[in-house]
This record gives C-alpha cells, structure tokens and sequence, in this order.
C-alpha cells in the first residue's frame, strides 16, 4: 500500500525527515509514536503532499506509484486520507457542503456524475450514525466554534465518508473524552477492512487499546529509531521517550 | 493607472472597429462633446416633452459648474467630458452574423456561467431568430403585471405615457445637484427602467429576471426610478451575471427608489462590467448614484454583488424620512488584478425609531484595491434610530488592499450604533485542509470565498444568488498560484 525509501524533508533550512523508511501493507495497522516535534505531523503532511516542505532525498510510493509528482488533491483522490491533528476553519461553509464539495470533486476526477443528492443523504445519514453525530452539527460551518473533541470527530466523520485507502490518524485522541474516544475508535474499526490501511499518530498507549495496532514505530529526531509489535507501545508508556533517545545517540 | 488617454481613444477606436459598426452608426451618432444643443438634441430625438427637455437643461447648468470629485479612493486618469458622444442609436444591427465570431473568451464564460445558447447569442450581438423562448415569456408577464396595475416600461416610455409619475418623483431622491456625476446623468441620461407598484399590490414576481435578455446592452447613462405606492411590494433585479464588454468607458448611472408608507422595495444587483485586462488596461468606470427614500413604516434594502468595472464609485443609500422605517445594505465587491473599488452605503436617520443594517464583504485579489465608505448619520429628531454594521474583508496574497472608512454622525443621545470590522486571509493552511480532501485549489478559494459571503448571497433571490455563486469564483479565477 504504502512504502517510504530513506525520505529526507525540510522547510526553510531546518531538515526535519531525516531518512524514514517505512512499509504499510493493506489490512494493517501502523502506530507511529514520539515525543513532541520529533517530526510525526510532518511526516503526514508530506505523504499528503504539503508542498511547504521540500523533499530533499527519498520518495513515497502509493500502490507502487511514485508520488513525486503528484498533488495533494490528487493524492486524496488516490485514497489518501489525513485527519489532521489541528483541523482548520472554514466560516460559512457548511459540514456537509464541504462534504458535497469533496465528494464530488473526487468522483469528477474519476470521471463520474456528481452523486445524486439521494445517495448524499443516505450517507450522510448513515456515516452521521456511525460517528453518533448529531445531525444539526453538519449543517454548523466548518471547526467554526467547533470544541476540540468536535473537531476531531468531524475529522474521522469525513474518513468515513470519503472512505479512503490509506487514512492517516494525526493525534486524533488529543481532546476528546474517554466516551468519544470510544465512539471514534470504534468508528475506525468498523472502516477497517483488507482493503485499506490506517496510521495512528498518537503519545497515548490509550487509543491503541481500542484501535489495536500490527506495528508501532518511535519517531525521534526525524528518523525511526525503532519498530515493534503492540508491546512497545505498553513499553514506552511505562519507560517513557527517553531510554530511546539514549540508544540513539549511542 | 497604467495606460494614457491616447492609448484609451486608440483602444476605443480599434475596439469600435473590431465590433465592425464603426461606419453603420456615424450617421446617426452626435458628434463629440457637450454643450446645450446637443442636450435639446438629446431630448428631441427622444421626442420628450419640454418640460423635461428644460429639466435636462437646467441639470446640465449645474453640472457646468460642477468638479469631479476626488475624495475616494481610486485612482484613474479622468475621462476628457469633451471627447464623448452623448448619443448612439439604438444599436439595431447585429454585431455578428454567428455565435462563431464570438470572442471565444467571453463564451466560455457564457457557458461557465449555465446561460443558454438563445441568450448567449442574444447577449454577445449576435442576430437571433425571431422566435425565442423567453419573448413569449416576458409578453406573458406583462400581461400578469397589467392586471395587477403594475407599470415596468423603459424611461422613455414612462416620461411619454405617465409623465404626471416621472414629473413628480425624478430626481426628487437624487437630485440634479447632487453630485457631478449625477447632475450629467440627469443632463444626458440615455434610457433606463421606470416601474410603479399600485397601493396595497404585492408584485408577483422577481422584475427583470425575465427580461435579463431585453436588458442587455442599456446604455451609458442609464436612470432607473422606482416607485412603491402605500403597501405595495416589489423586488427588483438589475444587471446580468453574463459579462458585459461594453465599448463605453464611463458609465454614470442614478437609480431613485421611493418606498411610500408601508411600502417594501427590494433592489439587487449584479455588476460585472468589463473590469480591464490582467494588466489593468481597458474596463469600465463605473460612477453610480443610487439612493432610497423610505416613508412611515417601510423598508428598502439594497443587495448588490459587485465583481466587474476598472474603477467603482458607489453608494446605495437609504434616507429614512418616515418613522419605524428600515434600510438594508448587502453587499459583495470583488476586486482583482488592477481593479479598484471604493463602495458603501449611507444611512441617514430622519424618522423615529428608524433601523438600519449594514453587511459588506470585500474581497480582493491581485493587485487590486477595495475599499468601504459608509455613513450613519442620526439626525437629532431620530429618536431611538438603531444601526447595526458589519465589513469583512477578506484579502488573497499580499499585493491587494483592503481599506474601511465608517463615518458615524450621531446627534441624537438615544441613538444605538454598532460597528463591526474584520479582515482575514485566505490561508495555505485552509487551501491545504479542502486540497487533502480532493479540492482544488481554485474550488477551494471558491468555496471559502462563497463561505465568507454567505449572509451576503442568502438575500438574492434563489436564482440570482446561484448565478452570483458561480459569478465569484470567475471573477477570482486564477487570482492564486
Ligand atoms: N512550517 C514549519 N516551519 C518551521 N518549522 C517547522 C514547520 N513545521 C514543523 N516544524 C518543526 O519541525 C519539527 C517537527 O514538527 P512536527 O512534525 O509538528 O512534530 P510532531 O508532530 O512530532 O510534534 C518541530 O521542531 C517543528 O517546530
Ligand atoms: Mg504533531
């Protein structure tokens, strides 16, 4: 699904990436893990495509496709999803309006009709269940107002309608209470298939007890210092960052 | 600006030449210039009762001794007065035999806009089949509209078969004095609309949205007069969504609406005149006088989306004679490339208990200028008048400009006033956010900029605000990376 050779990135004159080498097949789940700044929401940012930081070395293959050249809105079409960790606002655009827009942008690129307001409903209705959203929120503007759990389950609410292949979860747990938490996950997993495939930013062992992970990685200092099973996770929760960051220097 | 007046003669007379009526309407055009006989020329060959030919006089007396003013924000180099035709006939030929001649420019904008292929034809000049939809329709409605005792006819008309109307209510808003561009339009004025609502009439529908195609093509200095007798209604729609490239370079226009005691009028507006070329070349000043009178207990309110012009000079305004009465403006300028704006509105509170709104969304792109004007003025006997004001500017890259300048005269102490201003920026970041879900960047900047001038387009009828929709985001086109 997705593999990441030896990626170098940096904005202005500061690297960031510093050679990631990742592989994440379908039917997987991939945790990624670290301390603050150590480069994880960059990471997200250039597999979507974010043209402020500039690749230096390396590259990011889709289903085997070099996406070197390849913009952000066409990533998304090719499944690419981020659920961003600060999701932006978009006074006087509507929820669901957005939603519209994206949808059939995505289709047009496809070369398909745009979605017949019927289906758009029964979606809309259907995905708003899944993510117990109340439905009077999709008509609000976009994350205008919106509290930070809010955000972030408008966030996975959009995955599930744009049903993408690889989705990328950036500290979707940050803001929201255990009872969200919860509904979200359990979201997640109900989107989960063979097919697709999920990366869960996160600083919390928390999350990975409801979205259960094949692999977690520790990001530091814009490398993977280092990749292992579910247990890591337990690991670093009780060890914290900082017995990694001493193997790294070594 | 960036071109000389030679160049601007130089590119008027090629562009006469290239529409291929330059030699056809020498006959019938009045020589350069203004002076008394050419206004009684004017008047004869409209065949206008004296009264009205002495009325034209005397505005162009007081015109005479009138300077342009200089007080807004733009700048331009000032049309020479002198070196302008004052009348054209009618334009009856046809510019182009096929739709194929067409500027395939302004075609694609035709169909980015949904206008059908009749309409396209009719509103590029092209000669049209005698029978067409929407004939039959506008004979239709104004079979509906007499019946209800509604006049709609073209100034000309009304000045002819209901002078006692014209007589009594023209310039009685706007008056000749006024301002320059006014006092010349009052002396020149070319054609333009007339409509009467009867007492207590509730006009069944949207005026001019089914003559949009009769509409095209009015003329440089156009008057329009509204007149909503006791309780009546109306909602009125002018302008046309369809871009319009007219030769003429200025264009001074005055409307006057009177909203009698319980009367409603509801004035909207699209202007998309030629704005110029990327590089700023070329386009329409646009310098035009509207203004509203409201009676006990009525309401006016101005709804205008503004996206065309080089240069804009406008001011919907509301005086508010009557007690209880309520002015509205609802306004969008889009300013991009070299275009200057410089709009607003003036809300003089006269009556008790008079309420006033005001929104005003301004966008600029490019390299463009846009600025708000308004006034509030409370009058000492307005007892308890409220006002309510609000302009977002909204600003694409770092080389346009946004400018407010609210005036507030307040001189009654019972009087409530608010202002509100913001300005934002559309971000990388909200670009990227809709790109990461499949947006492009042009629909993306589409979409927010429709976001932001939501309250705005909610005001225009259904049809109009769609229009106005798809009209936003031509207009800002390209007008990032
Ligand atoms: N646009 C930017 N300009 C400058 N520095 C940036 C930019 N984006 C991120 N950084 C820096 O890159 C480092 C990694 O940031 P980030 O990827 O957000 O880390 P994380 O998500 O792991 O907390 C931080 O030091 C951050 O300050
Ligand atoms: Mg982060």
């Amino acid at each position: 699904m997705l593999k990441i050779n030896n990626l170098h990135a940096r904005v202005e004159d500061k690297e960031i990436l510093k050679g990631i080498n990742l592989t994440v097949n379908a039917g997987e789940v991939h945790a990624i893990m670290g301390p603050n700044g150590s480069g994880k929401s960059t990471l997200a940012a250039v597999i979507a495509g974010k043209e402020e930081f500039e690749i230096t070395k390396g590259e990011v293959f889709l289903e085997g496709e070099n996406l070197e050249d390849t913009s952000p809105e066409d990533r998304a079409h090719k499944g690419i999803f981020l659920s961003f960790q600060y999701p932006v606002e978009i006074p006087g655009v509507s929820v669901t309006n957005f939603m519209k827009t994206a949808i059939n942008e995505s289709r047009k690129a496809k070369g398909l009709e745009d979605m017949p307001a019927k289906d758009m409903l029964k979606l809309i209705r259907e995905k708003s269940e899944l993510l117990e959203i109340d439905r009077k929120f999709l008509s609000r503007s976009l994350n205008e107002g919106f509290s930070g759990g809010e955000k972030k389950r408008n966030e996975i609410f959009q995955m599930a309608m744009l049903e993408p292949k690889l989705a990328i979860l950036d500290e979707t747990d940050s803001g929201l209470d255990i009872d969200a938490l919860r509904i979200v996950a359990n979201g997640v997993n109900k989107l989960k298939s063979k097919d697709n495939a999920v990366i869960v930013i996160t600083h919390y062992q928390r999350l990975l007890e409801y979205i259960v992970p094949d692999f977690v990685h520790v990001l530091h200092n814009g490398k993977i210092v280092k990749s292992g099973t579910k247990d890591l996770a337990l690991e670093l929760e009780e060890k914290g960052y900082d017995w990694l960051k001493q193997e790294t220097v070594i | 600006m960036a071109y000389t007046e030679e160049e601007l003669k130089k590119e008027l007379e090629t562009k006469e030449y290239e529409y291929g009526f330059y030699t056809d309407i020498e006959s019938d055009t009045f020589p350069n210039g203004l002076n008394e006989e050419i206004v009684i020329a004017i008047s004869k060959k409209k065949e206008e009762p004296e009264w009205m030919t002495l009325w034209r006089l005397q505005s162009f007396k007081i015109w005479k001794d009138m300077v342009e003013p200089e007080w807004a924000n733009v700048k331009y180099k000032k049309p020479d007065f002198q070196a302008i035709s004052y009348y054209s006939a009618p334009n009856k030929k046809p510019k182009y035999e096929s739709l194929d001649e067409v500027d395939p420019e302004l075609l694609d904008t035709f169909k980015k806009l949904g206008i059908s292929l009749d309409e396209q034809k009719k509103l590029a000049g092209v000669a049209v089949d005698i029978v067409m939809d929407s004939v039959s329709v506008a004979t239709t409605f104004k079979k509906t509209l007499a019946e209800k005792g509604i006049i709609f006819c073209s100034i000309s008309e009304a000045i002819k078969e209901h002078p006692e109307l014209v007589k009594k209510y023209i310039g009685s808003v706007v008056p000749q004095k006024d301002n320059f561009y006014a006092a010349l339009n009052s002396a020149v004025f070319s054609d333009g609309s007339f409509c009467y609502i009867p007492k207590g009439v509730r006009c069944p529908m949207e005026l001019s949205t089914y003559f949009r195609i009769n509409q095209a093509g009015t003329g440089q200095f156009e008057r329009t007069l509204v007149i909503a007798d006791e309780g009546s209604y109306v909602s009125y729609l002018e302008g046309c969504t369809a871009p319009s490239r007219d030769e003429n370079q200025l264009h001074a226009a005055v409307v006057e609406l009177i909203a009698l005691d319980d009367a409603e009028i509801k004035y909207s507006t699209v202007q998309n005149w030629f704005p110029g070329n990327k590089e700023g070349q070329g386009g329409v000043f646009n310098f035009v006088t509207k203004r509203g009178l409201c009676e006990k207990n009525a309401k006016i309110s101005w709804t205008q989306v503004e996206t065309g012009s080089a240069v804009t000079w406008k001011y919907p305004s509301c005086i508010l004679k009557g007690d209880n009465s309520i002015g509205e403006f609802y306004s969008i300028a889009v300013t991009n490339n070299y275009q200057q704006a410089d709009t607003g509105t003036k809300m003089i509170h006269l009556g008790k208990n008079t309420r006033s709104t005001i929104i005003s969304k301004g966008i600029s792109a490019g390299k463009s200028q846009n600025s708000y004007r308004g006034l509030v003025q409370v009058n000492s006997r307005a007892e308890n008048a409220r006002n309510f004001s609000q302009c977002d500017s909204l600003l694409m890259g770092n080389e346009c400009g946004a400018h407010t300048f609210p005036y507030i005269e307040v001189k009654n102490k019972s009087a409530q006033i608010e202002h509100e201003a913001t300005t934002s920026k559309i971000g990388e970041d909200q670009i990227f956010y809709c790109n990461q879900r499949g947006i492009n960047t042009e629909k993306a900047i589409a979409l927010i900029v429709n976001g932001f001038s939501k309250e705005v387009l909610n005001k225009l009828p259904m049809e109009f605000a769609v229009e106005a929709q798809k009209l936003l985001e031509i207009s800002l086109e390209g007008s990032v990376g």
